[in-house]
């Protein structure tokens, strides 16, 4: 492996989206420009390439690996660019990890700058799993900024994952993908917090088995739309098993924007208990008058009730 | 000194909720706002804050007149109003919105000051989100700790007692008392005779007119004999 040097662009980006301060701590592997910029493995987790030159990386953590942090930052620094890579995780038994995997794309001119990221998750019994994602779109061109992640969780007993993902400013267009089958006394939660405005595109999809018996998910996504974005949430829950399944979404929507929400419960045990709420609206105006009675202008209420929906 | 001139306000069907009403509301002194249901007392409260503009008439802060000053300007100028049914939102927390009322960011013992007058533990409330998880009670006494927060020269609370158990309300009283000792103008509307009791000022107000204005202990003794007696003081037209 040679890698190839980060350059500014990037170096911005990994700041924003990943926490970069000059160096990681721990594991990490940067991709640029749908190369390595860098990779380094620790005791307790190991990363290499996938085989037979498809594009991407296997991460291996360790069984019963305390308190790791893995770094798999992706970016895409110019235009015609289309990043497509694959990252297999491997998480052991027992094993404590965060991981953080942030995606900046930026173009300058008129050519598109995208990132197409398929994540695989096998997480061993009773492995704790923290990821989170931060997306953002940059440059001045007028080209596309595109970010379309697939995510694939596989969790056995007793396994927990929490995934924290937010994309609030810059991207184009964004396609979201996210399956995940649970075994018994599994544990999914995913934070999602979404910002479109202008001509933007969203859309996300959860389709969530829960296999065995005792399993849970809880998936909330908070999104605000603007501009003339248009938004689409789709979620659905399949409950096999005497299990708890909840799903929210919640969208402030403004201006001619456009938000769809279509959940969807399949309970195929009558032990299932499956739930989902669903809320688009303006701001409500009488929040903006409460902030306003303390002294915020209408303009500063808004940024207030939007930042804290989102954060 | 707040000052109500000749202030209607109609609702857009014509029917007049404040009629004409003129009132001095005095300085440094604690005024209760008494009087039957939909006799214009909310209403009252929200034209002093800027919640709703006068259809006619003029309302003064001291010497300033402030009728077409909007809720952020008023607000800014120094006057603070409790919502009678608090709003809640998702993703704002407790300690959020009492530092956005403050204007700045509070230290745990400010929070812990604060939240403790209006009968609520910091520790267990100073991450939770000012949202649906909340009781009424609990909502309640957080949103007159945003007033408390303000520490504004006028504040206005429209039925603090609403929702808030007895123990807390008891704590509540004291709150006021306080207030009152350090000289703040504050406008409670209220039925509650625990705050009657702790009132310089008792004011009422029925069908959007003044009925009867004075020190507790002259309109005291008239409510109270109104109330054996079956009928409200209300009913009386001021000076009679």
């Amino acid at each position: 492996m040679n890698p190839v040097p980060l350059n500014p662009i990037s170096e911005k980006l990994l700041r924003t989206v990943a926490g970069y301060t000059g160096q990681f701590k721990g594991a990490y592997n940067i991709r640029q420009d749908s190369g390595c910029a860098g990779r380094r493995s620790t005791d307790a987790v190991r990363i290499v390439p996938l085989p037979q030159g498809k594009p991407g990386i296997e991460i291996h953590v360790a069984p019963g690996a305390r308190d790791e942090t893995v770094y798999i930052p992706a970016t895409v620094t110019r235009g015609d660019v289309h990043d497509l890579t694959y990252n297999d995780f491997y998480i052991g038994e027992g094993a404590r990890v965060a991981i953080v995997a942030g995606c900046g794309v930026h173009t300058d001119d008129a050519g598109e700058a995208r990132h197409n990221g398929v994540h695989r998750f096998f997480v061993g019994r009773g492995a704790q799993v923290r990821y989170e994602e931060k997306h953002i779109g940059q440059g001045a061109g007028r080209g596309k900024r595109r970010i379309d992640p697939v995510s694939e969780i596989y969790l056995e007993e007793d396994a927990h994952m929490t995934m924290d993902t937010v994309q609030l400013s810059g991207v184009d267009a964004t396609d979201r993908v996210t399956t995940a089958t649970l075994r018994s006394r599994a544990v999914l939660v995913v934070r999602e917090r979404l910002m479109t405005t202008a001509d933007q595109v969203a859309r996300t999809r959860f389709d969530v088995v829960l296999e065995g018996a005792d399993a849970g998910c809880d998936l909330v996504s908070r999104s605000v739309a603007r501009g003339r974005s248009r938004q689409e949430f789709y979620s659905r829950i399949v409950g096999r098993e005497r299990c708890h399944g909840h799903s929210a979404c919640d969208a402030i929507i403004a201006d001619e924007a456009v938000v769809t929400a279509a959940p969807h419960l399949d309970a195929l045990s009558p032990e299932a208990a499956l739930i989902h709420e669903a809320a688009i609206g303006k701001i409500a105006g009488e929040q903006i008058l409460k902030l306003r009675t303390l002294g915020l202008t209408e303009e500063e209420a808004e940024a207030k009730i939007v930042e804290g929906f989102l954060k | 000194m707040l000052e109500l001139r000749n202030v209607t306000w109609s609702l857009p069907d014509g029917e007049v909720i404040i009629d004409d009403l003129t009132l001095s509301i005095p300085e440094g002194r604690l005024s209760v706002v008494t009087g039957p249901n939909g006799g214009g007392k909310t209403t009252l409260a929200k034209l002093i804050a800027g919640l709703v503009k006068p259809t006619s008439g003029q309302i003064l802060l001291g010497s300033r007149d402030i009728t077409e000053l909007d809720v952020t300007q008023r607000a800014r100028l120094g006057i603070s109003y409790g919502f009678q049914t608090p709003v809640r939102f998702k993703g704002l927390t407790v300690q959020g919105l009492l530092e956005t009322a403050a204007g700045r960011a509070l230290s745990f013992e400010e929070m812990c000051e604060l939240t403790g007058k209006v009968g609520l533990c910091t520790m267990d409330y100073i991450d939770r989100d000012v949202d649906a998880s909340l009781s009424g009670g609990e909502i309640k006494r957080v949103e007159i700790a945003s007033v408390l927060a303000r520490g504004t020269q006028v504040s206005i609370f429209d039925e603090p007692e609403a929702g808030i158990d007895l123990w807390s309300f008891n704590g509540l009283v004291d709150v006021f008392s306080a207030l009152k000792q350090r000289g703040m103008t504050m406008v409670i509307i209220s039925h509650q005779q625990r705050l009657l009791d702790i009132a310089d000022e008792i004011i009422v107000i029925s069908s959007g007119q003044l009925r009867v204005q004075g020190a507790r202990d002259r309109v005291m003794p008239g409510l109270l004999a109104g109330e054996i007696a079956g009928h409200c003081p209300a009913d009386r037209k001021v000076g009679a």
